[in-house]
């Protein structure tokens, strides 16, 4: 665990704690080393593989080439080939792989080299993995975790820029977790490696590098965090920001920002967005009021639908304002940096809906 | 048993389809020797993955007329708890996997499933049945090339009847059948009778032997043709001749098994008639017996979807609860109340 450990630099430390919204005391205090998400996953994976036999890795590039991101970096060295598999380019078959070695009693986890390669997988995903235990009357579990990045990378277009988390949250018998900093993947990733349903893991490739703060009870190995449960990343008391993965981290800035000029928002990273944890949202708005969403997904029945759904549902009459969401531009990812980052939503949107909810 | 049992089922059930007791119904005759001759061939540690056509393998390992009548009318005692439709049987007893619907989803299932087997270090199989037409998808390429590479021990056993619903062989593809793609993902191969029990059995005993001891998968294509309709929703004398069907209707395999049992002097035709008299009549119990059981209660709605029911099921099951303990009468007829 060591090894993958950088001790906190004071220059690298601060740029992290002060783009996510961190207080530096409070930083300070009590980080006592930093993380990045790759080495959270990476460490995740080792502790679970070592942990459980019948743990196995298996994808595109997770062996030889140790994973296209090298989350699975050093595991093929220390686990075999057996346990950490490359495969032939055929994503609808390892995935149905996966699918039929969790059904005979092993706990796949099926890297994709991208949740959009998925798409040709889809299938396997909800009409076998999802559906199967339903189906079989709770006599076939099938314990799986897909994982991969997911979500808009940085100039790489249309077909490698999307975010699934409205479509798998969709489905019954899925749970869907998304990480935002080195704790929520370390501690997300090994519970879903834990956890006896099918679970869709996505990761944000350029959270992949960023490195968090991280206290010694995340580096433990018996580590893991609650599927289901949303957590307050920062306190405030005029108006809810919830999102989920890199969204929290615009949300956190956008916090800061509002600071400023003197709102007080609270940060709801969401963490699951399968089972959704509507108390923790629901009473976040009872208390400041107003609620936005953000996410960088297509607006029609996306995620943030669903939280403004809920908000009317659990909480209509607490409302001192309608609520909004920031999503991305509905339309394919463009390429050209200037359409790209148009297309993408930003702190500073947020930031401008805040206030415009606030009359300020 | 298994012929006769099997041969009296689809002919009262489809029946039994067609006068709107239940939703659908697919018949196996034609193929009874593929599932029967295989099956036998089996070890009951071996696991299988079915496609839709295979009651005869269920019946072989000891699922019970009454289980699939059970299965068919969606009843509280179906160990299903009425999920599935019609005949997409499974049985975790009998180490036969639920059907999966979407065609060839099954095959990439087998070998992950035989990969486990092998990391487990247990000397079986998995078996994974399908048509010629499921060959076409794309699910199939990746099965074939992952067994070989994983080297899984899986047998395809592939029941080339001719037809996928209207889709004859020779529209579905234009090389050597199926049989003749097994080289090229280096796999051992070979082409049977499927309407010979006896063939199809010495086939896959050899097919088993070479996939256990090498860790490996092994394809068989089982020629045969389907002597019924697709499905209770096909009418497939519009897409053949009656002639054809007659030929092949001529050279029925339960038959053929009859004939080789009373030329070896094991079988005659007064035990045939007593046999199918018999079978009948317990195909007929079970399906009336079947037919007036409860259907399974509400609860079964909610449970399985996650291993624990999660708080949004919970509340959505207790909701449900609560509407019905006050309105009694809402409650349609034939849904038991547990909750």
């Amino acid at each position: 665990m060591q090894a993958l450990l950088r001790l906190s630099r004071q220059g690298g430390s601060l740029r992290q704690i002060q783009s996510s919204g961190l207080s530096v005391a409070f930083a300070r205090a009590y980080a006592s080393h930093e993380l990045t998400v790759r080495d959270a996953l990476n460490s995740a994976l080792d502790e679970e593989l070592a942990r459980d036999d019948s743990v196995f890795v298996l994808g595109e590039e997770v062996g030889e080439y140790q994973g296209a991101y090298k989350i699975t970096r050093g595991l093929l060295q220390k686990y075999g080939a057996e346990r950490i598999r490359d495969t032939p380019i055929t994503e609808a078959g390892f995935t149905g792989i996966a699918t039929g070695a969790a059904m005979a009693g092993l706990r796949p986890v099926c890297e994709f080299m991208t949740f959009n390669f998925a798409m040709q997988a889809i299938d396997q995903i909800i009409n076998s993995a999802a559906k199967t235990l339903y189906m079989s009357a709770g006599t076939i579990p099938v314990p799986i975790v897909f994982r991969g990045p997911n979500g808009a990378a940085a100039g790489v277009a249309a077909q490698h820029s999307q975010c699934y988390g409205a479509w798998y949250s969709h489905v019954p018998g899925l749970k869907v977790i998304a990480p935002y900093d080195a704790e929520d993947a370390r501690g997300l990733l090994k519970a879903s490696i834990r956890d006896p349903d099918p679970v869709v893991f996505l990761e944000n490739e350029i959270l992949y590098g960023q490195a968090f703060p991280v206290d010694d009870k995340v580096l433990d190995k018996d580590f893991v965090l609650p599927i289901g449960k949303c957590k307050i990343q920062k306190e405030g008391t005029d108006i809810t920001l919830v999102g989920f993965g890199r969204c929290v981290g615009h949300n956190l800035k956008a916090a800061a920002e509002l600071e400023k000029a003197g709102i007080s928002a609270e940060v709801i990273n969401v963490r699951s967005l399968k089972p959704l944890d509507r108390d923790t949202i629901v009473n976040s708005v009872k208390k400041t009021h107003r609620v936005l969403a953000l996410e960088e997904g297509w607006p029609q029945c996306g995620f943030c639908a669903e939280i403004i759904a809920v908000v009317n549902e659990e909480c209509f009459d607490d409302l001192d304002a309608p609520p909004e969401r920031v999503t991305g531009a509905e339309v394919p990812m463009p390429y050209a940096a200037n359409l790209e980052a148009a297309a993408l939503p930003t702190p500073a949107d947020v930031v401008k809906v805040a206030k415009r909810m606030l009359g300020k | 048993m298994d012929f006769p049992g099997g041969k009296a089922m689809d002919a009262v059930f489809y029946d039994s389809q067609r006068q709107g007791r239940f939703s659908f119904y697919m018949t196996s005759g034609g193929e009874e020797a593929t599932a029967v001759g295989t099956a036998a061939a089996l070890q009951p540690e071996d696991v299988i993955f079915s496609q839709y056509r295979e009651h005869g393998v269920l019946l072989h390992r000891g699922f019970t007329l009454q289980e699939f009548a059970h299965q068919c009318f969606g009843n509280k005692h179906e160990p299903g708890k009425g999920r599935q439709m019609p005949i997409h049987y499974g049985s975790k007893a009998l180490n036969f996997h639920t059907v999966s619907a979407p065609l060839a989803t099954q095959l990439p299932h087998a070998v992950g499933a035989a990969y486990a087997l092998k990391l487990q270090g247990v000397k079986a199989c998995t078996a994974a049945y399908f048509g010629e037409g499921a060959a076409s998808e794309g699910d199939f390429h990746a099965a074939a090339n992952f067994a070989s590479t994983l080297g899984a021990p899986v047998l395809f056993i592939c029941r080339n009847n001719g037809y996928a619903i209207s889709t004859p062989a020779t529209e579905q593809y234009k090389g050597d059948g199926i049989a003749g793609r097994g080289a090229s993902y280096g796999m051992a191969s070979t082409r049977v009778d499927g309407g010979d029990a006896r063939a199809v059995y010495a086939a896959t005993a050899e097919a088993r032997q070479i996939a256990v001891a090498g860790g490996c998968p092994v394809l068989i294509e089982a020629m045969s043709y389907r002597s019924g309709h697709h499905s209770t929703s096909d009418d497939s004398s519009r897409y053949r001749t009656a002639d054809e069907m007659r030929r092949w209707r001529a050279r029925d395999p339960v038959e053929r098994m009859q004939k080789w049992m009373t030329h070896q002097g094991w079988w005659d035709e007064e035990q045939e008639k007593e046999l199918r008299q018999s079978s009948r009549k317990q195909v007929v119990e079970a399906l009336q017996i079947a037919q007036k059981e409860d259907k399974p209660p509400l609860s079964c709605m909610f449970t399985d979807v996650y291993a624990d029911l999660p708080w949004h099921l919970k509340e959505q099951q207790a909701e449900v609860a609560d509407f019905v303990r006050r309105h009694p009468e809402m409650l349609p007829a034939g849904m038991p109340n547990d909750l």
